[in-house]
């Protein structure tokens, strides 16, 4: 039984000239917590913003819980926002940060300070109540900066890339503390994150975002397993992709030709039609490297292993010159697991595992063409 | 402490350099107006022993409390006139394209190209009888015959407002500059309306520049005495005014010496405000 909190519709907006976003509609649930994933620029912080009313739509409409509040002010909208900086006020002490939207709201003296303490003993934070915030570590600000948002109950918390001035430590035990405040506070949370693996870990749904447009809405599962398009599966996880010719279709099955293995494969959601190139997509755990000797596969060279504790991750270059990431785990009974650069070896994969993708006329860049392309801008 | 000196002798040297400066330029000549104004008037000899609080009794003569009270209101009106144009202009300020902000404070800063007394005759001009405002404002049909500009409190007022808010936007300028804006988004986020985040977040994240404004406004306008000399007439005199009277006319040295002295303690009161008012916000917003 989900019920829909906001609903954005119809939603554009340029800055000078350049649209960041474009016809977008979005439903959020009641409850959930969403993440809108994308890189820089892709106008999932416009889009925050404009929940928050920092930024007015230049068109569409934006209702909350049925009522529309396109064109309401921030200070009446009863969501609240947790900044990437955190933006706490310098000049009050940490009570008084978290007191400050109870003051607004004129409540009873003795109701703020209960709320204020409660909001500080669930971010763990009730004996720093009279330090002022430039005496604090990074992570104990943005748990004030959290505790400041969540005191007024807000029907849904809007978070811009909280933890991306954090290290990776502790931006895990910030990703592990949110998820138990949102499940304890039954708040919605809208997430903005560019980092992929948060977005996976912590999300209910995901909105992949690009160019102010949404590619792809799904849960994080869906999102990298079945991606929708080529950007989807490029940004979110790695992925190889291999040409795939279809050689032959059936009711709901078709044959594709892969470095001339043919693998029988479900009929995909697309139209297909004989001899069509199509991307055959596998992630880098779905590989299976094995002997030089084995039947089965593709042969090619080792060109790269890392170590990463884990997982063994290397790179193969096949005959045809392409390259494929593999990620393995250890297996303690192999003692030939593993490689050294230059060896020959074999690669396959788990039949049934490929996901298809038609192509595309304008394709993303890979990222070493990316980063080739970004050399040469600077 | 030998050691260190003999291992960094740039830094040796620097020290020497800063205290022989103070000692010399700053604390001596403070000791010796200290020193004055202890002393005895000597129509010969400017002053002489014995040592007394003659000077400091003076002080309390009603004509002279009364001059120091009439310059301490110009001097305060001055500085709320600069606060109230000064305040949104440096806000505005901070606000403008950065491009643009350089060339405003270069703007700014252009007329201090022109000696002070140089302008403040170009003020006279303006202000006079005959001059450019009473001419335009006549030949606009506002006016019939010329206003009284000239030689009035609003006159002396009017030219240090002009000479000294550049001291009061520079430093707001500054704060305004520190001001983050997502501070004031989330004063709004957390339900707080233009007013209340004006009061709550701007004002005291502000205050260290209103303070700093106020410091190198009212201080140097009590003291800026050629100002009333050229367009203020004999009733609108400032501290500044009757220090210098003592000195070069009426030669008596302890007597303008004290009144320097009260003027010096009343700026030190000044920046030890100034100074808890920063601890107050912490070294953010230091």
């Amino acid at each position: 039984m989900t019920r829909t909190l906001l609903s954005l519709s119809g939603i554009s907006k340029q800055f000078s000239g350049k649209t960041v976003l474009d016809e977008l509609s979005l439903t959020i649930d009641d409850g959930e917590f969403i993440t809108l994933l994308g890189p820089s620029g892709c106008g999932k912080t416009t889009l925050l913003r404009m929940m928050a009313g920092f930024e007015l739509p230049d068109q569409g409409t934006i209702t909350l819980s049925g009522v529309d509040i396109t064109q309401t002010p921030p200070e009446s909208r009863p969501l609240n926002t947790v900044f990437q900086n955190y933006a706490l006020f310098p000049h009050m002490s940490v009570f008084d940060n978290v007191a400050y939207g109870l003051k607004m709201e004129k409540r009873p003296k003795a109701e703020i300070v209960e709320r204020v303490e409660d909001a500080l003993a669930m971010v763990q934070l009730e004996d720093f109540a009279r330090r002022k915030p430039h005496q604090l570590s990074g992570g104990q600000q943005q748990r004030v900066a959290i505790a400041r948002a969540v005191v007024k109950r807000p029907k849904m918390l809007l978070l811009d890339e909280p933890l991306s001035a954090l290290d990776y430590k502790l931006r895990r035990t910030m990703q592990v503390e949110l998820k138990r405040l949102q499940r304890e506070l039954s708040i919605t949370f809208v997430f903005v994150t560019h980092d992929q693996e948060e977005a996976l870990s912590m999300s209910d749904r995901i909105v992949v975002l690009k160019d102010g447009y949404i590619q792809q809405l799904g849960t994080p599962r869906e999102v990298y397993e079945r991606p929708e398009n080529v950007f989807t599966a490029r940004f979110v996880g790695q992925t190889n992709f291999f040409p795939g010719r279809v050689t032959n279709i059936e009711s709901d099955r078709i044959s594709v030709d892969v470095f001339g293995l043919n693998r029988e494969l479900g009929k995909p959601s697309f139209r297909v039609a004989m001899n069509q190139s199509l991307h055959v997509l596998l992630r880098p755990e779905d590989i299976r490297v094995l002997a030089p000797d084995d039947a089965e596969g593709v042969a090619g060279k080792i060109v790269e292993r890392n170590y990463k504790g884990s997982t063994l991750d290397s790179v193969i270059e096949l005959e045809d010159g392409s390259h494929v990431m593999a990620s393995e785990f250890f297996d303690e009974d192999d003692p030939t697991f593993d490689y050294n650069i230059g060896e020959r070896v074999r690669v396959s994969w788990v039949d049934g595992w490929e996901w298809l993708l038609a192509e595309e006329g304008d394709e993303p860049l890979t990222d070493e063409e990316e980063l080739a392309a970004d050399d040469a801008e600077h | 402490m030998m050691q260190s000196i003999r291992q960094q002798p740039f830094r040796a040297a620097v020290l020497v350099l800063v205290w022989g400066w103070l000692l010399f330029l700053v604390l001596t000549p403070n000791m010796l107006v200290v020193g004055a104004s202890v002393m005895t008037r000597d129509p010969a000899n400017f002053i002489s022993l014995p040592l007394n609080l003659d000077a400091y009794r003076q002080l309390f003569n009603p004509l002279y409390l009364e001059v120091f009270l009439h310059s301490l209101y110009m001097a305060a009106m001055t500085t709320l006139v600069c606060l109230l144009i000064g305040y949104p202009f440096a806000w505005a300020l901070s606000r403008v394209e950065k491009r643009r902000q350089i060339l405003l404070i270069f703007l700014l800063i252009i007329p201090f190209w022109t000696n002070s007394l140089v302008r403040t005759y170009a003020l006279k001009l303006i202000l006079a009888t005959n001059g450019l405002l009473n001419s335009a404002l006549m030949s606009l049909g506002i006016i019939d015959e010329p206003a009284q500009l000239l030689y009035t409190e609003g006159a002396v007022i009017v030219g240090l407002v002009y000479l000294l808010l550049p001291f009061m936007i520079l430093p707001l300028y500054s704060v305004f500059e520190d001001l983050r804006q997502d501070v004031l988004l989330a004063s709004h986020d957390l339900g707080a309306g233009r007013f209340a985040t004006f009061k709550n977040v701007i004002v005291p994240l502000t205050l260290p520049g209103v303070l700093a404004g106020v410091m190198l406004v009212l201080l140097p306008a009590m003291g800026l005495f050629f100002v009333p000399d050229i367009l203020g007439g004999s009733r609108n005199l400032l501290v500044g005014n009757v220090i210098k009277n003592q000195f070069l006319d009426a030669r008596n040295w302890p007597f303008g010496a004290a009144a320097s002295i009260v003027l010096t303690l009343t700026m030190a009161l000044l920046m030890f405000a100034h100074r808890l008012s920063k601890r107050r916000l912490g070294e953010e917003g230091a």
